[in-house]
């Protein structure tokens, strides 16, 4: 099956913070659109077609976002969408949106996400009692918690790498005028003494509650003729699994490592950690960091941890992550995956600002969702894809 | 006896909504009795105001004060109001064009039949008895009186203070059905006893049983009884509080995994300090009184040390 080529070739994002009161959610939207027009030198009318996706409907207490957004998305007379599949929305929604155009479908698409945690209260959306069942339930942070744990036993990862995660992203974030969390003087030290939340995540190791939105405009190799630095796909993919079956790998799930693989063949990649420039990874709690890159292959099962600790994934390092300061540093949770995907974009066409990778010409975006139960990737490079 | 268990559910939260700029003067004019519409590039004046111009794209800046009174332009009746309604006795919802618009605007008539409504009736707005920057502000419409004077409408300015928020309820009830299989597993503990399912194509017990086992899609039916002991596999200790929360933090969630079954679930630790509890630690189910037992998982208190040594790790670790 031979695709079409695809390119990101506009990229906005708001400023996100923990509470945006000046804007509706539609003004949300429109803040990451226009900038991404602006950027693609488009207006509306120019585009085909529009993609959006956001967080579970409970979040918000929107049911049909994309019915009371239409008019506002400039989506009048024109195909609307909406992609729904939990914290990793922003990842799939941003693959649905390069599919349109790698199918021949539309030669220019617009694609947004967003979230207004700020309107709503996550924690209690994700803990809402069953009947029947125990109510030991205690929003994301409790569910990923134990795996955190089981990670660490399996791994024998001492127990300071999480928070060197967490120094790294908060420390980044400083770098991106965009970021959440802006919190300057952020240690291993000062994260190891930040109060335990969920045994065994601190506090600090803990995403922030963020209002913000993330658009693209991704189009056909025709159209990114006439841009200066289009971000070509190289790569998407999008896998599921089962919640509960017995046995599953909840560290290190099946579905991940099946998309890893899939991602790595499509993209002509053998050796990641060699040949990816930097990484922007989904990670919600700052264990995440070592456990996903066992499972993307940038390390060997169990050694995920001494990448980290080595440095390797520091903006310095050998394979930077999350040089914006990722999830950890901004957390509106629909975009949150959308941001990953637009932040890889950003680094190959080398405007990532303060936080730009020298040289990057491949990278990763990625997102999870779910009980790690959705997995959605894509890899963008500066050279039009060869094969 | 039902095949199935039941239970009502109610999900409510009071969602607090930014208005933004254009929605902010609007419900602004509304907590001041004045309606606030939009002037559109192509000419339209529309009310509520869209927050983009539909043509151009462009945010909305020009408002303009319209008439309280309009023209009902379509219209349905409701014999049955339910919860949330503009009206508690019956009415109509009408499509009303208030004069100096140019689109109609959907709100709820309070006449007591359907007889007294008809297309082309004049009708003006019915103001809330408090008014607080909401669109319940307007409580609803009402028919001009007879013979009553129309008077001439002259718009005020359009200066405003801006809401910029609004608390929206939102509350939903439904029924909560648990599958055959789940509800003979809480029919089984309102008789202290644990059930769980074998897939009979790979052979795994799944406790609480699935309808269909989830690694193979096989539908399950032999029901296989387990021992109330376990291991802990993993767990968190939650020390943070949080709305809706049931048990007073800290306390321990743990996956328990029985012995007999192929999948653990979570349930709560006790009788051991926090700090003490351990991946591996052997654990017996604590019940509650028998008289308080019911049909849910809850009859069981919590899980507490046994006291053995604990599991061995290559015996769950692939539970993990």
């Amino acid at each position: 099956m031979t695709k079409q080529p695809a390119a990101v070739i506009g990229i906005g994002q708001t400023h996100h913070r923990a509470k945006r009161e000046d804007v509706s959610m539609a003004g949300l939207c429109r803040e990451a659109i226009d900038r991404a027009l602006e950027d693609a030198g488009m207006t509306l009318d120019d585009i085909d077609a529009i993609v959006v996706g956001k967080a579970p409907d409970l979040f918000e207490g929107v049911m049909m976002p994309e019915l009371f957004l239409a008019e506002s998305l400039g989506a009048a007379g024109k195909p609307l969408l909406r992609v729904h599949t939990a914290g990793s929305v922003g990842g799939s929604t941003s693959i649905v949106a390069a599919s349109l155009v790698q199918s021949g479908v539309h030669r220019k698409v617009l694609t947004v996400a967003y979230e207004k945690q700020s309107e709503s209260n996550a924690m209690w959306a994700l803990s809402v009692p069953v009947p029947f069942s125990m109510p030991v339930h205690a929003g994301a942070g409790g569910y990923f918690a134990p795996h955190v744990r089981s990670y660490i036993r399996r791994s024998g990862a001492p127990e300071h790498i999480g928070a060197i995660v967490a120094a790294k992203d908060r420390t980044n974030a400083l770098k991106n005028p965009y970021a959440h969390l802006r919190n300057p003087d952020t240690t291993v030290e000062s994260v190891l003494a930040s109060q335990v939340l969920w045994d065994p995540i601190r506090y600090d190791e803990t995403c922030p509650s963020s209002d913000g939105a993330c658009a693209m405009v991704i189009v056909d190799e025709a159209t990114a003729a006439s841009s200066p630095n289009p971000a070509w796909v190289h790569g998407t993919v999008m896998r599921s699994e089962a919640t509960s079956a017995a046995e599953r790998d909840q560290v290190n799930p099946q579905a991940s490592r099946d998309a890893a693989a899939y991602l790595w063949k499509q993209a002509g990649i053998t050796d990641p950690r060699r040949e990816i420039d930097a990484a922007e990874i989904y990670v919600p709690f700052s264990w995440f960091e070592p456990m996903w890159l066992e499972s993307l292959g940038f390390a060997e099962s169990g050694e995920g941890w001494k990448l980290t600790e080595s440095g390797a994934t520091a903006m310095d390092g050998e394979i930077p992550v999350n040089s914006s300061g990722g999830v950890l540093s901004s957390n509106p949770i629909g975009a949150s995956g959308m941001l990953r995907f637009a932040e890889a974009a950003l680094q190959v066409r080398g405007l990532a600002g303060e936080h730009q990778i020298d040289g990057a010409r491949r990278t990763l975006g990625h997102a999870y969702g779910g009980g790690s139960q959705f997995f959605a990737m894509w890899v963008v490079g500066s050279d039009k894809p060869s094969h | 006896m039902s095949r199935t268990l039941s239970a009502p559910v109610t999900v409510a939260f009071d969602y607090t909504r930014s208005t933004g700029p254009v929605l902010g003067r609007f419900f602004g004019g509304l907590r001041d009795g004045r309606l606030l519409a939009a002037t559109l590039s192509d000419g339209s004046v529309v009310l509520p105001p869209p927050e983009y111009d539909p043509v151009t794209h462009r945010p909305v800046t020009d408002l303009v004060e319209v008439s309280p009174v309009g023209t009902v332009t379509s219209w349905t009746w409701v014999p049955e109001p339910v919860d949330g309604q503009p009206f508690d006795q019956p009415f109509a919802f009408v499509l009303v064009r208030f004069d100096g618009t140019t689109a109609p605007m959907l709100h709820a008539l309070d006449v007591a039949s359907p007889d007294e409504v008809r297309t082309g009736m004049r009708v003006r707005v019915r103001w809330a008895q408090e008014r607080t920057g909401h669109l319940t502000d307007i409580a609803g419409v009402e028919p001009l009186a007879p013979g009553e004077a129309e008077g001439a409408f002259s718009p005020g300015d359009t200066e405003v203070d801006p809401v910029t928020g609004i608390v929206t309820p939102v509350s939903v009830d439904y029924v909560y059905a648990a599958s055959p299989e789940e509800s003979s597993f809480y029919r089984a503990l309102a008789d202290g006893r644990i059930v769980g399912q074998r897939c009979p194509e790979c052979g795994k017990v799944y406790v609480p049983p699935r309808s269909a086992c989830p690694a193979d899609g096989t539908p399950t039916a032999e029901e296989v009884e387990l021992s109330d002991t376990g291991t802990v596999t993993t767990f968190c200790v939650v020390n943070v509080p949080f709305l809706g929360q049931k048990i007073t933090p800290p306390y321990v969630s743990a996956y328990v995994l029985l012995d007999g079954a192929d999948i653990a679930f979570l349930h709560l630790i006790l009788d051991i300090p926090a700090e003490e509890v351990r991946m591996g630690m052997r654990v017996k189910a604590v019940w509650k009184p028998r008289e308080e037992w019911g049909t849910t998982i809850e009859n069981i208190s919590h899980f507490a040390p046994t006291g053995e040594p604990d599991a061995d790790y290559d015996t769950y670790k692939h539970h993990l």
